[in-house]
């Protein structure tokens, strides 16, 4: 008898723990997507008033009704303050969608070029070239911001797309996410490939590329941001407004007190220079999750 | 590591390797010796008069009270960024390996910071903490805190953390998350059946097991706040006030650009190369370690 | 009668061919730093003064900030790229005039073309800011202006104080700031952009006391900082002082705190007299503009600001022997300042910007045209940079110190710390100096050559 009704009220009081506990993990989950949602919520919400209402400082939180006129003038004039240059929105997201689409491609094109001649290859100086390329990895471009700068002018490439996406090429990470990559690739494949007579590239197109495909997305992804989100590069290299990215021509925007900034024109410009990324991560997640835990540089 | 069964070929793996080795020499090896040759020379702006004068350039860093506040600047932020990065992200990750309903759609509203320039989150956070016009700047006014990071340069500090901090949650989130979900459920379930209490199951049975992931993320977060942070403070507080948010990759910034001063610029940029091949190293150390589990 | 005038008429044919032939015009490349609206302003003086002939082309390209302009135009001179004008900020002067062969002087540019420009008329501070000790003009002054007071009428008025009539001692705004405190809903009574140029250059000229020794550096590269005296000491410390009562708000580096003035938030604002554009726009009380106060009792205290704003320099193509410039292309750039030091084409500059005539003969052209009754207030820059009599002391010409960009950040960043309350005044005076020095130092030994 005091059994059973032990056994209920123990079984009870371990729903309701289950349930506290449930209740709970919601709730440290809802705050802390809150946390991450709330510089974006306010964001596009500043996107849709006019100027006047935020610099008043009636920050609000809900929507308004200017969201039409503000992006349709931050994306065909540009905004920010009536002392700074205006770029217009289109200009500048068409210049990082560039940059960023070069990057990610050029590193991608030349990774798998030199990763695959490294591991599948023996000729001398072999691990000399590997050392090289992979040295790199421990110098970003910051650190090198100021000879590169000066490299550049040399070259005569300030100013130029080229200029801006070839330093940022040259860094080693895909290369040696490719490397690690094929040194799994079974030997029999390579057999098998020689004994059907095929040549390495032959080998390369169809067998070495497909298998790399989930690589190849991940890395796109995470190149494709890394390009899209770069500052202090592009800040030095480029002064022809007809060239400015969107992340540096964002913070362009704010003048340090030059002017009553237009922040309603900035938060739209901001919107716009976060949905392109945004999009790729979401939309490519399963890949980009993928090729960032299984193969972790 | 080396494969047995290889091709052999005598031009083509150097064709193969030649446009990333071309791409590295000029745009890397150039620059990179360069900055060295640099370092080791103190010259007028136009490069018309130099002098060569060996270390000069690092002793009188090591002995430049402000470089030190940069580097102690740059110690503080670096360790706060990546404590709170991380510590945010494990407690997330934990609450959202739980099996809930919409674990998934957590997963995929926390991942998205991820996009976010580290530049852009500052200007995110510069709306939400402006003094005039922001929403917690000016709930901090209506609750009497004098808040001005312009001025104020513990506030100011605080501000450039959080916001480096918060774009990097989600891609320490991710990693904590794969982690706990590789954790064997039998490790779980005997730990269980031991009678622990959840918080003590975590810390003895899966932090340990975490703990690889930890650190390679401790390294990863480190180099982050090292380096691409520049944005951050560049867009927020420009190393202001009063060199309270100059990290030493700003000074390089600020000696090269805006002082002119290439040999002093370069010489830090050497000495950041030797603490970045530092952290590079222990990281790849501990990684192929790793992967002998 | 007729076959000589053929012939000539031949001749000259003969001799036109070639020049008609030849339809490319000599391109001139000028980097500026101005962003819109005023690098529009600047470059629609170039196009028009292309359209004037046709032999010379000023190609403008604005390069960023004017840190960023300089630090461009020095890696293309390093490149063998250089432009052949670059616009320069007035802090980069001492830099530029130890830049040796990197630069033409303005003085050597006008005799080798023989061109001549009136320099006799231009303004005395503007003038001696640019030139040499013996008055040869080293780069062409252009945009200038000076530090002024703007103030709030109606918060004057509010106070009970005469709103016709800034006061013109420190002494006597002492004791208007209590008054000040809230007057027509304003926050603070008084703050300032531009710290170091307001209240320390600007403020140390026009009480005639020296900034640095050596003429303020243009003595030479041994010069050595000397803000640290009694009278600076005490202006620094009540703005600290007043830092702590709210008398006295600290806005921010540059102009950062220039927006607390047309918002309402400060009564008083100390900064640039090209701020006139922004506050009759955004400004919604009456407002005035009032020349710097002094310290009364202050030997020989006040006579004339120093300007601020930039001028052209002309550079070399680069390092190679020779410089790498032809004769026809310094013509162009001779040709090109000949323009723009025209009286009418720099009233007119004066009149859209704001910034102040940097000719005599232009100013009487604005004032001629009703400029100054249209716009009161407009002419206080010039007065003010005309005070004294004209006459510039040693510590009232300008500043030619190298490295002045790091000296001034060294500065800001040594105050900041005494309104956190970190330091006392003296402290960051003493600091500032002791780190300026070595800035000062690096540059006369980087500079020997």
């Amino acid at each position: 008898m005091s059994a059973t009704i032990d056994v209920e009220a123990l079984a009870a009081a371990s729903r309701r723990r289950r349930m506290r506990e449930r209740v709970l993990t919601h709730l440290s989950l809802i705050l802390g997507v809150a946390i991450f949602a709330l510089p974006i919520w306010i964001t596009l919400i500043g996107s849709t008033h006019d100027t006047d209402t935020i610099g008043r400082g009636d920050v609000p939180l809900l929507p308004g009704g200017e969201a039409w006129n503000n992006y349709a003038h931050a994306w065909s004039q540009g905004g920010g303050g009536r002392n700074t240059f205006a770029v217009p929105a289109s200009t500048m997201l068409w210049n990082s969608f560039i940059m960023a689409m070069l990057i990610a491609v050029g590193k991608i094109a030349i990774s798998l070029l030199s990763a695959f001649a490294v591991v599948f290859f023996a000729f001398p100086l072999r691990m000399v070239f590997f050392w090289m390329i992979f040295i790199t990895l421990m110098l970003p471009v910051e650190v090198r911001i100021i000879p590169t700068f000066q490299v550049m002018t040399s070259l005569s490439l300030i100013d130029t797309m080229t200029g801006l996406t070839l330093p940022l090429i040259a860094s080693a990470t895909a290369t040696l996410l490719f490397r690690q990559f094929f040194l799994t690739i079974p030997d029999e494949y390579v057999e098998a490939a020689k004994i059907d007579g095929a040549g390495p590239l032959r080998f390369f197109k169809d067998v070495v590329l497909p298998l790399s495909a989930t690589n190849i997305a991940a890395l796109f992804v995470i190149l494709f941001i890394y390009g899209w989100n770069q500052y202090l590069w592009p800040l030095l290299m480029v002064t022809d407004r007809d060239l400015e990215t969107i992340i540096v021509g964002l913070t362009k925007m704010i003048g340090i007190g030059d002017t009553q900034n237009e922040w309603n024109l900035i938060m739209t410009t901001a919107v716009f220079a976060l949905l392109p990324p945004v999009a790729v991560v979401v939309l490519m997640q399963r890949w980009f999750i993928k090729g960032l835990t299984e193969t972790e540089k | 590591m080396r494969k047995k069964v290889i091709f052999r070929g005598a031009a083509l793996p150097y064709l193969l390797l030649l446009p990333q080795m071309a791409v590295t020499l000029v745009f890397f090896f150039w620059p990179a010796g360069m900055a060295v040759w640099q370092s080791a020379q103190r010259e007028d702006a136009f490069g018309l008069s130099t002098e060569f004068v060996w270390f000069e350039n690092f002793t009188d860093l090591f002995h430049d009270p402000i470089y030190l506040n940069a580097a102690w600047n740059t110690v503080i932020f670096s360790t706060s960024v990546a404590a709170l990065a991380l510590g945010a992200a494990l407690f997330l990750a934990v609450q959202a390996d739980k099996q809930i309903r919409g674990a998934g759609l957590y997963k995929t509203l926390l991942i998205w910071p991820y996009a976010v320039a580290p530049a852009l989150a500052a200007v995110l956070w510069l709306f939400i903490f402006h003094p005039s016009i922001g929403l917690v700047g000016r709930a901090f006014a209506a609750i009497g805190i004098t808040w001005d990071f312009r001025v104020n340069g513990g506030q100011a500090m605080t501000m450039v953390i959080i916001a480096a901090a918060w774009k990097q949650v989600s891609y320490n989130f991710i990693f904590f998350l794969a982690g706990l979900q590789s954790i064997p459920a039998s490790v779980l379930e005997a730990a269980a059946i031991d009678g622990a209490r959840p918080m003590r199951r975590f810390w003895t049975v899966v932090f340990p097991l975490l703990s690889p992931t930890a650190f390679f993320l401790l390294v990863v977060n480190l180099v982050y706040a090292f380096f691409d942070t520049f944005g951050v403070i560049h867009a927020l507080t420009r190393g202001g006030p009063g060199n309270a948010t100059e990290t030493l990759i700003y000074k390089v910034y600020v000696d090269g650009v805006q002082n002119l001063n290439f040999g002093s610029s370069a010489a830090q940029s050497v000495v950041l190369m030797i603490i970045v091949i530092g952290l590079t190293a222990i990281q790849f150390r501990y990684i192929e370690r790793r992967v002998h589990y | 009668m007729h076959r000589r005038t053929l012939l000539t008429g031949a001749m000259s044919l003969g001799v036109a061919a070639p020049a008609l032939g030849q339809t490319q015009p000599i391109e001139i490349q000028f980097w500026h730093g101005l962003a819109q609206p005023l690098g529009g302003l600047l470059e629609k003086r170039c196009t028009d003064f292309n359209a004037t002939q046709t032999k010379y082309k000023i190609v403008p390209t604005f390069r960023g900030s004017y840190p960023e302009t300089m630090v461009a135009a020095i890696a293309a001179f390093r490149a063998n790229s250089a432009p052949h004008i670059v616009q320069m900020f007035e802090v980069g002067t001492g830099t530029m005039m130890n830049a040796g062969r990197a630069v033409k002087p303005v003085h050597e540019l006008m005799a080798e073309t023989g061109t001549t420009i009136d320099f006799d008329d231009y303004l005395p501070g503007v003038r001696g800011y640019y030139s040499l000790s013996d008055g040869r003009m080293m780069s062409m002054p252009f945009n200038s202006s000076t530090t002024v007071v703007w103030y709030n009428k109606d918060a004057f008025r509010a106070a009970g104080l005469d709103p016709d009539k800034f006061p013109e001692t420190w002494q006597a705004l002492a004791e208007a700031l209590p008054k000040l405190k809230g007057a027509a809903g304003t926050e603070v009574p008084m703050s300032t952009a531009w710290l170091t140029w307001a209240q320390i250059e600007n403020f140390s000229a026009i009480h005639n006391i020296p900034l640095a020794t050596l003429a303020n550096g243009f003595g030479g590269l041994g010069t050595e900082l000397q803000i640290n005296n009694p009278l600076v000491q005490r202006h620094m410390g009540n703005l600290v002082d007043w830092q702590k009562n709210g008398l006295f708000r600290y806005g921010g580096r540059n102009n950062a705190g220039e927006p607390a003035f047309p918002s309402g938030q400060a009564a008083i604002m100390f900064t640039s007299s090209g701020f006139r554009a922004r506050v009759s726009r955004e400004a919604r009380f009456n407002w005035g503009v009032a020349m710097l106060p002094y310290y009364q009792g202050t030997p020989g205290a006040p006579i004339n600001s120093i300007i601020g704003g930039a001028s052209f320099w002309v550079m070399n193509k680069g390092p190679a022997a020779g410089g790498g410039r032809s004769a026809d292309e310094f013509k162009g750039v001779a040709e090109f300042f000949k323009y723009i030091s025209q009286p009418e084409v720099d009233a007119q500059w004066h009149m859209d910007t704001g910034y102040v005539p940097v000719r005599r003969a232009s100013y009487a052209i604005a004032r001629d045209k009703g400029f100054y009754r249209d716009n009161p207030g407009a002419d206080i820059p010039i007065e003010q940079l005309l005070r004294g009599g004209g006459v510039l002391t040693d510590n009232s010409r300008g500043i030619r110190l190298g490295g002045f960009v790091e000296i001034r950040t060294i500065m800001e960043e040594e105050l900041e710390r005494a309104f956190q309350g970190q330091q006392t005044a003296e402290q960051a005076l003493a600091a500032a100096t002791s780190r300026g020095n070595q800035v000062l130092r690096n540059f006369q030994r980087a500079n020997r050559g």
